[in-house]
Parts: structure tokens; sequence; C-alpha cells
């Protein structure tokens, strides 16, 4: 083929609401064949609508979104054929075997009858399955299951993969475990677009990750390009007294004040010689502080850096 | 292939999953088969013997006592049995609609339809299955239909035809219920309804109000043919009345099932 490849995923102007609220404010996101794209964002900022879009499970109210070279909702038939889906909550048949989901999926797929046989063996050998193959999937643990349901999706060797939260609620060695099966998924050419809270999740897997917060892409780079804007974390103080606060927020470069909790958050980059100047330069103003506390980075941080504001939730927490 | 053949062999698929299902968890399976069972050893030997007093030889198919009794009942509890069966289907719908698995049936490139029949088709098959032990328990009971050929052709119709109705209504309970608890209760008034119906006693013993209800449901009329139809009672317009409610049954109810099926309930 000749000249370039149209993108796997293109998203301009999707708006969504439901009822009044809207959920999805304006999204446009480009994502390469062959390439994992993070969609990073905390709770309820609109992850997994977008990716119900994507998928074809839901239409969008404007915009228009092509996945796999057809448009979702002129084709939907056409994206489907390209495209598997893992979405958060378990898409399983609970009442059958492991083995049975995957048969069904490959009959589903319309794979002949031996070419689904040797597919399936393949993935319940590769997955770690195949000695529960003919156990209930109710008797599964969480990582058999979400397991289960990526070989599921691999079936029908799909173009695109959608993976919504794929390790929200894994143990630390099963989230390690799926990010292996997920990075040799895209050794193998395979487009795929995941959705998470956790910054170093999109930072250990993706090429490009973009920011989403309350329905609106805040920010979109690569890992590192991100990063910079998030030099090292940042440190918590807890002041004494509210001119305390003042003096400490006027002092500090790029400070955010909490008036109530009487806390400031300063960027660092979590350096010791950075946090030797930050407190040479409280005791030179004679501010005192009660406590101090460094946080290493995270997606509170990102928001923080990318919108000058915490998360809604990290500003709910006492 | 054509989106004709991919129909087909999806549906084919999704009835194939659905057996398999009641054979992996076959506990659902023996209850909703033990349920019309147990409820006809109870009315043959702990009602049947009061309960036949008052029943005309005519309706008895003939036998008196105990054994005439079986022979009246034997209709209500088929009934039953269908009753029981297709809380099964809103069961194992709403188990479907609730948990992930529809949302990955929904982004995979097969006969949208597929997911529906697959669950109708499967339900049939169960409840004809059970159909077929709770006759051929009522035999060994001593239940002695006297119908030929015809009459047991146009039985297996009335019972496909109303169980056909009745799989579709309890499809849409199962996919209009918010949980998979909501759908195991709200087809429980089905078996009410063979109660308030001739399936137990004749309709004409009870009190008026009663007996106008009994008369306008769809269970009574269906009971009635089937009696007819097995043991040789009176039919009149029952038959009519039972064929007309079932078809009514299957085009609302299927109706409704296909509008909740394409307008999923946001989540």
């Amino acid at each position: 083929m000749s000249g370039a490849r149209e993108p796997a995923i293109v998203a301009a102007g999707v708006h969504k609401s439901f009822d009044e609220r809207v959920v999805l404010d304006g999204v446009d996101l480009t994502v390469a064949e062959g390439t994992i794209f993070a969609l990073l964002g905390p709770n309820g900022a609109g992850k997994t609508t977008m990716i119900r879009i994507l998928s074809t499970l839901i239409e969008p109210d404007a915009g228009r979104v092509r996945v796999a070279d057809h448009d979702v909702v002129d084709d939907p038939d056409e994206v489907r054929a390209a495209i598997g889906v893992t979405g958060q909550f378990s898409a399983l048949d609970e009442l059958l075997t492991g083995m049975d989901n995957l048969r069904l999926m490959a009959a589903l797929n319309h794979i002949g009858r031996s070419t689904g046989k040797e597919r399936v063996g393949e993935l319940l050998d590769r997955f770690g399955l195949a000695d529960a193959a003919h156990k209930p999937v109710s008797t599964y643990s969480g990582g058999m299951r979400r397991r289960l349901d990526l070989a599921m999706t691999l079936v029908g060797t799909p173009r695109v993969i959608f993976l919504d939260e794929p390790t929200t609620g894994l143990d630390p060695v099963s989230r390690r475990r799926m990010w292996d099966s997920i990075r040799e998924l895209v050794a193998g050419g395979v487009t795929i677009f995941l959705t998470t809270q956790y910054l170093d999740e999109a930072d250990e897997l993706a090429d490009q990750i973009a920011v989403l917060d309350r329905g609106r892409i805040v920010a979109e780079g690569t890992s590192d390009e991100l990063k910079r804007r998030i030099p090292g974390g940042h440190v918590r103080l807890q002041l004494a007294t509210p001119s305390a606060l003042r003096a400490a927020g006027e002092l500090l470069e790029g400070a955010w004040r909490d008036e109530e909790q009487l806390r400031i958050q300063v960027p660092t980059d979590g350096t010791v010689a950075s946090l030797r100047h930050l407190l040479g330069q409280l005791d030179d103003a004679a501010i005192e502080v009660e406590h101090l506390s460094i946080h290493t980075p995270d997606l509170d941080d990102v928001f923080f850096a990318v919108t000058g504001q915490p998360t809604e939730e990290a500003r709910a927490l006492p | 292939m054509t989106a004709m053949t991919y129909t087909v062999s999806d549906s084919a698929t999704m009835t194939r999953r659905n057996l398999r299902r009641l054979l992996r968890y076959p506990s659902m399976t023996v209850l909703l088969v033990g349920m019309p069972i147990v409820f006809l050893l109870l009315f043959v030997y702990v009602f049947g013997g009061q309960l036949s007093h008052g029943l005309a030889a005519t309706l008895a198919g003939g036998h008196s006592g105990r054994a005439g009794y079986l022979n009246y009942v034997t209709p209500g509890i088929l009934l039953l049995a269908v009753a029981a069966a297709v809380q099964g289907t809103a069961i194992v719908v709403a188990m479907d609609m609730t948990g992930g698995i529809i949302d990955r049936f929904r982004t995979m490139a097969i006969a949208r339809s597929a997911v529906l029949t697959g669950h109708v088709l499967a339900s049939l098959i169960q409840t004809l299955a059970s159909l077929v032990i709770v006759i051929a328990v009522a035999i060994a009971l001593g239940f002695r239909p006297t119908a030929g050929v015809i009459a047991w052709l146009g039985a297996i119709g009335v019972l496909g035809l109303f169980s056909f109705a009745l799989i579709w209504l309890a499809t849409a309970l199962g996919l209009a219920a918010k949980s998979v608890e909501t759908a195991s209760n709200t087809p429980m008034f089905l078996t009410l309804l063979v109660f308030l119906g001739s399936g137990f006693v004749p309709a004409a013993t009870m009190p008026t109000g009663l007996q106008q209800f009994a008369r306008y449901q769809p269970f009574t009329p269906v009971t009635e043919t089937l009696r007819g139809l097995l043991t040789g009672t009176p039919i009149g317009t029952n038959a009519i009345a039972a064929i007309a409610w079932s078809i009514g049954l299957v085009l609302v109810f299927y109706c409704w099932a296909i509008h909740l099926y394409r307008h999923p309930k946001p989540r």
C-alpha cells in the first residue's frame, strides 16, 4: 500500500450528554496504527463513555468518529468486524466454562471449526488458563477473569482493541501480567486504546497519552512530554495559621493553596537539593510549617500541572 | 457468507450456548421442572381425594376419585410447567442484560437478532422437554389421555404456541428488569393465573367476581382447550380464544422485547 495510512482511530468534536449532564464536551483524538494510546482521567471524566462511542455501543450527539477506516455511526458492522472490546465489567458467561466461552467467541466470529479449536487452545495456553479450561467461570479469580476476558476479545484477531480500565481491582502481580499481555499484542501489530486512572500504567504502556477532565482533553503527548510538565510530584505543607499560609503562598512559586485546610501544595522535582532550597526559603521568611509530606507524581499531579488544580476527588479528600 | 446465513448461524450458536448453560447449571433446570411435578404429586395425593368429590365424571375423563382428579388436573399442571420454565427465561435474559456480556455481543459483527432468538429458541426447547417429563410422570401416576393422533398434535400445537407467547413475555420482563432478582420475581404472577383459572378446580365453583376474572384471562381457554383435546371434555369456543390470546400475546411482547433490546437503558 502506498501513501500514508489512515490512523486507526480518529475522533473529532465528540459530544455526548445524558439527559442534561454533559459527559463529553468536544473530544478530538487520533491514534496511529500499531500504537498504544492511553486515555487518562479520574472517575467520572468520561472515559467509559468515550470507549462506548468508539466501540459502537452508543452514538455521539455530535462529532465524527472513524475506527479502522470506517465511520462508527454509518458502518457500525464494519467497525465491529475490526475491533475487540474488553469492558470494565467482565463480559463473560458465568455459567459456562472458560473453554465454552472461547468456543462461543470462535463460533460468533465465524471461524471454521478446526481453526477455532486451534485458536482456542492457543489462547488458553497463552493466558495460563489451560488448567482451568473446563471449570465454570464463576469459580475463576479476578486475574483469571480479566485474562479470559482479554482472550475472548482476541479470538477474532481484532485490528483495534479497546480496554476499559484493564487493571482496576487487580493485585500487583496480575497487573504486571496484564501489562505484559498488552505489550505482546502491540508487538503483533494491533492498535490499543485503553483507559486508566493510573499515571504509572499510562507511563508504562502508552506511546501517546491524553488527559481527560470533565469531558475535555486537557493535555496530550507522550509520557515524557507529560512528565516534563510534572517535574517530580509535589510537597504538601501543613501550616499553623492563615497568615502563614498567605505568606507561604506568596513566597513559593507555583503553589496551590487550600485555605480551609491551611495546606499548600508546591511542585517539586523530588531532589534533596530542591527540598533543601524550599526549606531554606521557608526558614528565611520565618514561616512555621507544622507538617510536610512528599508525594511522588500521580494522576493528581498531572491534573495539578495541567489544570492548576487537583482532581475533584483529591480536593474532596481530607 | 451473506447476512442471511449469518443470521441463521449466529442464532444457532446462541441457541446452543443457552442450551449448554442449562446443562452446565442444572440446578435451576431441575428446580423449574421439579416445581410442577411437586404440585402434581401434592394435588393428586394430598388434595385429590377430597377435590374429586365435587368433580363431575365428564370432567374427570370418566374416572372417579383420585384418578379422576389426576385426569382433570394434568392440563393445569402442564401450564404450571410452562409458567415455571419461562421464569427461567426471564432469569437468563436478565443475567445477560445486566452482566457485561451483552456489551461484548453488541460490539461484535453478529446478527443483532441472534441474542434474543437464541434465548427464545433455547427456552422453547427447554419448555417442551419439561412438558414431556411432566406428561410422562402424569402418565406413570395414572393419567389416561383419550386423545388420538390428531388431538395430540393439536394439544402439542396449543401448548407450543402458548409457551412461545409466554417465553416472549418472560423475555420482555427479563429485558425490562434492572436486576436478576427482579427478573426472577416478575413472572411469578403467571403461576398464580393457572390457579385463578380452571387449572385446578372448575371456574364455575368460584365466587362470581373470580369467575369473571377466570373467564377473561388467557390461561382458562388454554386449559380448557388442552383438557378437551387430551381427555375429551367439551372445548367450544375455547380453542379460538386460546389461539387468539397466544397470537395477541406474542405480538405485544415480541414488539416490547424488541423495543427494549434496541433501546438499552444507558448506564
